[in-house]
This record gives structure tokens, sequence and C-alpha cells, in this order.
């Protein structure tokens, strides 16, 4: 039963992976993008769904093609191979079609780009500056500012203790900002490059010494989102986490007043929230 | 014609050990000592992505100190990257490309040893950086400054052993340069040559173009940090992302000169087990010099977040785009080629066909990737790790394998062992995939690179990938095995091996005598 190996290797590799690309499975683990908290992580997921469909359709109309010939065309079959090695008009045409299929999706993809690079107007501006290993927020508009850093014990990465539900993704300080506000985001460092990401709110960019990066977000949804650098930035690069909690803008205004009264530069505990 | 071997038999009278191996100019001994140096070093960099995957069996910190595990991926990539894939292109270069063209040796034989013999001496270098104070290297293989300034006293070493390593590449490139525009076989015009010397002459001249600009990029760093220049120093006026721009006007054609060459290989295997001509020869070639020349201007596709203009953004992301088209006619041709042959499947075809797949599925993460919006998630995560191993491992690596099953009896004159071959192949096609599939899912939910430790809901797929990885190197053992095995003896191969094979170099007997065709063969 040699002849069939590939193919039975084909559908049990089908079988195990098509179920966790579509994330139907409850019981995996998260498999897949989040659609995230802001309209533009939701169009975010909708190209990454899209160009991830075009593929698999290419994919399954080239591979078909191939296990055709693969399960047909064979010499053990008695097949005679035919000698035919060119046709200008098949060439011609598998080199446009797709061409236009390209076109297809740089079209949505620069629309979301440039809504993305639109950082003007900002109801308010954080300041983010990245450490060897922790980050710093100043809130530019409203005269705070904290450094943030991982609050997972050191017992728990050792393995001396259970580890916790947030293991590694969780600070001290975390960014407590307004729902359905835009706020623009500045990016520096500190040291060496760092980057700032929340794949919640698809937003991404590196934090470099010396310069200054701009983007922005407008959350929807009241919650914590957690990321963490992702440009390595040395021994402790796994090791400083961002953590976001976005609240009602009153519950907002709340916090900065506890901030000012707590103390210039320094958080507040975080258990009124 | 003195070209039966009786009367020749005094050729093959060749010196032994130290000054067989030491001094020699042949470009099948040459070939010999690059494959097996490529082969020795593919375990000491899956010794390291061995302990890379062990530290994250699990999270937490077991076994490792996080800034050696940063010296782990840093010199698994370097390792794998300059010590793998290119001295095992190189070696399958030097044995086969005169064998292929008609000529007696490479056309610089002298240099030719001396390409081969700095490769040992910069990987010493490099490795050595381990045993340092500071520790070796672990700013990533990229190296980007301010990060790889805070190298302690490996920092010079890993400088000039890229420089010599550079310097080793583009000896061997000028050398395969020479040799196939200046001594092919009369008949042999640049349009009847077997595609595997057309990918590697384009390979060879991105060789030549790039690593001077990677050579300028490091000596950069090296002023930056030891005669207090400015490059990469903000405060001083310089600018960071600079090197990365720079780097990466090396790296992007870098990727292609990994690639190339396993566009030859397959593109001469896929043929021979269909029994059928390659189709679309021409387009094959157009398409190969196309993705060279994209190759040039696609480079900041590797760094969206820095924080480009939109302008620039929309430039990288379309011209990224484009390389899908001309990498799609290379698959789609191949496809054709076994469309009604009449095809058997044995192992240097089963490498070959899961060569074609798997490295689509880098393609099309590739394509994924070059979509700016979508890449600012996909950046520096996991997803981009799956998809540099699947074009790196089951890409190039599988090509490198395919191309050895393929060749080997005709280096060696004897028959590989098919069923154990068979076996080397299915345990590497099943693990590549446990390894570097379930990759793609930690990424997408947000695990980043280059982590020592992770979040506990990366964990029940970073413990397969662990497997995956385990159960791919030990199979990669079973090669050697075989490898070892067919040298030694085995059953006689004929001088045309495969009955659908076509090419100059079946016309030699298997082995090949140490000098061959030092009278021109005439190809019609």
């Amino acid at each position: 039963m040699a002849r069939w190996k590939f193919d039975q290797a084909v559908a049990w590799l089908a079988a195990i992976l098509l179920p966790l690309l579509s994330g139907s499975a409850a019981a995996l683990p998260a498999s897949n993008m989040p659609r995230g908290v802001t309209e533009i992580s939701r169009e975010v997921y909708g190209l990454h769904m899209l160009i991830f469909w075009i593929c698999v359709a290419i994919g399954v109309v080239v591979f078909s093609a191939m296990l055709y010939s693969i399960i047909r065309h064979r010499r053990s079959r008695g097949y005679k191979a035919a000698q035919f090695h060119e046709s200008t008009t098949v060439e011609i045409l598998w080199t446009i079609a797709p061409f236009v299929i390209l076109v297809a999706m740089a079209i949505p993809a620069t629309n979301t780009l440039i809504a993305m690079d639109d950082t003007s107007d900002p109801d308010m501006t954080i300041k983010i500056t990245g450490y060897q290993w922790k980050w710093h927020y100043d809130y530019l508009d409203h005269k705070i500012d904290f450094f943030s850093t991982l609050s997972t014990p050191r017992s728990q990465i050792f393995n001396q203790e259970a580890k916790g539900e947030n293991y590694l993704v969780e600070v001290d300080n975390e960014v407590v900002v307004p729902i359905d506000k835009k706020i623009v985001l500045l990016m520096t460092s500190n040291d060496v490059i760092h980057s700032w990401w929340v794949p919640e709110l698809a937003v991404k960019r590196d934090a470099l010494p010396g310069f200054i990066n701009q983007v922005w977000t407008r959350i929807d949804e009241p919650g914590v989102y957690r990321g963490q650098c992702t440009e390595l930035c040395g021994r402790d690069h796994g090791f400083m986490p961002v953590v976001v909690r976005a609240v009602e803008q009153a519950e907002f205004d709340k916090w900065v007043q506890r901030q000012k009264s707590g103390g210039q530069g320094q958080q507040v505990s975080q258990a009124g929230l | 014609m003195s070209a039966v071997p009786h009367d020749d038999h005094h050729h093959e009278q060749h010196p032994y050990w130290i000054k067989r191996w030491l001094f020699t100019t042949n470009h099948k001994d040459i070939g010999t000592l690059y494959l097996w140096f490529a082969m020795i070093m593919f375990f000491v960099g899956g010794a390291m992505a061995m302990i890379i995957r062990t530290e994250l069996f699990q999270p937490g910190l077991q076994f490792v100190d996080p800034q050696f595990f940063n010296s782990m991926t840093t010199l698994h990539a370097l390792v794998m990257i300059f010590g793998v894939i290119m001295p095992a292109f190189t070696g399958l270069a030097n044995w086969l490309v005169p064998m292929m063209v008609g000529a007696p040796d490479m056309a610089l034989p002298r240099m030719n040893n001396w390409s081969f013999w700095i490769l040992p001496f910069a990987f010493a270098m490099l490795l050595s950086t381990l045993f340092m104070e500071g520790g070796a290297p672990a700013g990533g293989w990229t190296m980007y400054p301010p990060l790889s300034l805070q190298t302690g006293a490996a920092f010079p070493f890993l400088i000039f052993s890229i420089h010599f390593l550079g310097l080793a590449s583009i000896m061997g490139a000028i050398n395969v340069i020479a040799t196939i525009l200046n001594m092919r076989a009369p008949g042999m015009s640049l349009m009847k040559m077997p595609l595997f010397v057309w990918t590697w002459l384009i390979t060879a001249y991105l060789i030549i173009a790039v690593m001077p600009v990677l050579a300028g990029a490091v000596t950069m760093m090296l002023t930056d940090k030891f005669f207090g220049t400015s490059f990469f120093n903000a405060a001083g006026g310089g600018d960071p992302v600079l090197f990365q721009h720079i780097f990466w006007f090396f790296g992007h054609p870098e990727v292609y000169i990994l690639i190339l060459p396993s566009f030859g290989v397959i593109s001469s295997i896929v043929p021979t087990f269909s029994r059928k001509p390659l189709f679309g020869y021409s387009s094959m070639v157009y398409a190969t010099a196309s993705i060279a020349f994209l190759s040039f201007i696609v480079w900041a596709h590797h760094m969206f977040t820095v924080g480009m203009p939109l302008g620039g953004l929309l430039f990288f992301m379309f011209a990224t785009m484009l390389i899908a088209v001309p990498t799609g006619v290379k698959v789609f041709n191949w496809v054709a080629t076994m469309w009604r042959g009449s095809l058997t499947f044995e192992t240097p075809m089963l490498f070959a066909i899961a060569f074609i797949v798997l490295f689509s599925i880098g393609g099309f993460s590739g394509l994924m990737l070059a979509i700016v919006p979508a890449d600012f998630q996909y950046q520096d995560t996991y997803f981009v790790v799956a998809h540099f191993h699947y074009v790196l491992v089951p890409g190039s690596v599988f090509a490198i394998l395919a191309a050895v099953y393929y060749w080997l009896p005709k280096w060696t004159g004897h028959m590989y062992n098919e069923s154990l071959g068979k076996w080397h192949f299915w345990l590497s096609a099943i693990f590549v995939n446990l390894t570097f599939f379930p990759m793609h899912f930690v990424g997408l939910a947000g695990m980043p690179r280059r982590i020592p430790d992770y979040a506990l809901q990366f964990a029940d797929y970073k413990m397969l990938i662990s497997v995956g990885a385990f159960g791919f190197g030990l199979a990669q053992l079973l090669f050697l095995y075989i490898v070892v095995q067919t040298i030694r003896g085995g059953e006689r191969a004929t001088s045309q091996v495969w009955d659908g094979a076509r090419g100059l170099e079946w016309t030699l007997p298997s082995p090949p005598p140490y000098h061959t065709f030092e009278t021109a063969p005439v190809v019609k």
C-alpha cells in the first residue's frame, strides 16, 4: 500500500489542521489573530482573513492539480509520459491571473493603511519610552507619568510556585485610558530599540532612541488588553509586558484625580478600579 | 578522443590525506569538503536549536539564562545561514557546475581552495565567542544597533567572522560566474544550460552585489564602537534605523541567495522522475531573473514597524506583493511538468514534491506578511518564525537533501538505501510540519519571537513544537548514517543512475574520474 502513503498523509494533515485554522474547536488554545477592540483592528483582522482564504483557495487549486497528477499519472499505473513542455497561452494566463488577484488584495490594504497613518486631531497624547527592561508612560495632557514593570514574582518564573493566570503579561502600573477617544501614542526609547505591541489594538510600533514615532488608537470596549515588547532588546526582552486598561471617561477622570493627589510621578494602588 | 578510462588512468593519481584535502584544487574534492562542512555545521546549528526548544518546552526558566538563550538564537541563525545552506549550495555548485557545463574544473581552482578553507577559520572565530567574557553575541543575527553594541569582548570577533564569511562567499561566487561564462562546452548556449546552472549564475551575482553591503554595515558598526563615529547613534547625529536599511538591502537578496539554487535543484529532479522535459524552461529563467531583480527593491518589508512614511510603506508593500508573480510561475511550471508525466517516487522526488508544497505554504505566509496593516500584527512574532522556517527548512534544506539523494550515486558510484531514504523523508516531512506549522498559531495569538519564556496560553503549542523539533533533529542522524553507508559501499550505480535523467553529468561514469571533460563534449 506504499503508493497511498502520500495521499494518506495529506488527508491526515488536513483533518488535523483545518479545524485549527477555522478556530471552530472551542477546546483549542488561541490560534488566530484577535479581532480586537478598535475599528482599525477589526479592519486588519478582516484583511488577514481575506488574504488567508485567497491563499487557501490558490493552494487548493494548485495542490489538487498536483495530487491528481500524483495519483493518476504514475508509472506504476502504466501511465505514459506526454512530451509537451511549453504553452505560451497558459504561461501568460498564469502570470496575469495572480497579478489581478494581487491588485484585489492591495486596494483594501491601502485604504486601511491610509486610515492607520492619520494621527491628526487627537483627544489625548501619551508618550511611551522604552527602557531596558520596562516602559515609561507620560500623559502629556494630564501631567501624569510613571514606570510600568513586570509584576510576576521571580518565584513563578523559576518554577518555585504555581504560575498565575496572567503569568508574564501583568504589570505593577497599568496604562489607564478612556474608551471612544482618539489617543495618539508617541514612541521613543532611552537605550536600545524596543517595540510596543498590544494585539487587541492592532498597534505595534518600534521605540527608537533619539527618534519619535506616532501611532493612534480609539478603543471601543472597556477591558484589560495585554501585549509585550516585540523587538529583541537584551537579556530581559521577554519580561517587559504592556497592559492597557480601557475605562469609561468618568472612571478615567477619577483615576487622573487619584494619580495627581497620590504624589507627582508615582502611580497609586489599582484597587479602586 | 582519449576519453577511454584506460588511457587516462595516470590522471587518477591524486595525493593523499593532508596534501589531498588541504591543498586540493580539484572541484570534486572541494565540493566534498563544502558538503561535509555543511553537514557538520548542520548538527552544530541543530544542537543550538535543540537547546532553544528544550528551554521552550515548558513555561518558566528551566535550563539556560536568558542571555545565553539569546546567544543561541543568534548563533543558530548565523550557523545555519552562513555555515550550512550557503556552503551546501557552494558544494553542490563545485561538484555539479563543471560537470553540467562540460568543463574540466572550476575556472579559478586555487581561489576555490581558499574560499573553502576560510570557512572553518571564520566559524572557529565565531564559535569561540561562546567562551569569551560577556558571552557570545546575543543581539540577534540581524545585529541591530544599539543592542548589538552592548556585546562584550565577542563584538569584534563577530564583525571579523562576518567579514571572512562574506569574503569566502564572494570568492566562491566569482569562481562560479567565471566558470559558467567562460568554460561551457561548445554548443552550450546560455539558454541551453541546465536550470541549476542558471539559478547559480544569478545567485552568484546576488552574492557579489550584496555581501560588500553587509561588510559595509558591520564595519560602520565597528567604527561606532571603537573609533568614535556615530553612524547609528542618534546622540551623535546618526540613525539606528540606517543600519536596518543597509542590513536588509543585503538581507533580502540574501534570502534569495538561500533559495534560488533550490529552484535549480527542484527543476532538475522533477523532470527526471516525471520522465518529461521541464515545462516552460525559458519562463523559469526569466522568473528567476525577475525574482533577483525584485529582491533589491523590497528590503524595507522586514522593518515596516520602524515608522516609515506612508509612501514608503505603500511602495514596499506593492513591490513585495509583485514577487508572488514570478514565484507563482515557478510553482505552476513544476506542477505542469508533473502533469501527465510518468511519475515515480524515489527519495529525491519525495523531497522535491514536499519542497513544492511546503515552500508554497511559506510563500503564502510571505504574501500575508507583505500586507502592511496585517504585517503590523505579524512583525516579530512566531508567525514570522514559521514563515521563514517554512522557506528555509522544508524549502532550502529539503532541496539540499533532495540534491544529495539525487546526485550521491553519481558522486560515490553507489546507490543509497532506498527504504532508509524513504524513512528519512517521511520522518522529516512529518516532524518538520509538527515543528513549524503550530508556530503560525502561537504567532497569530500574540507570542513575540526571541523570548525564553512565555505566557501560559502558548504552553500547549510550545510543547508540541518542541516535540516536533526533537523528532526532526533525530531524523537527521538517519541521514548522516545513510550518507556514510552509501560512501562505504552498496549497489553499483550505472552512469545513467536514473532512467529519466538528462544532462552532461549523466554521461560520465559513476563515480566520475578525478578529472573529467579534459576534452570538451559537444552539445547539440
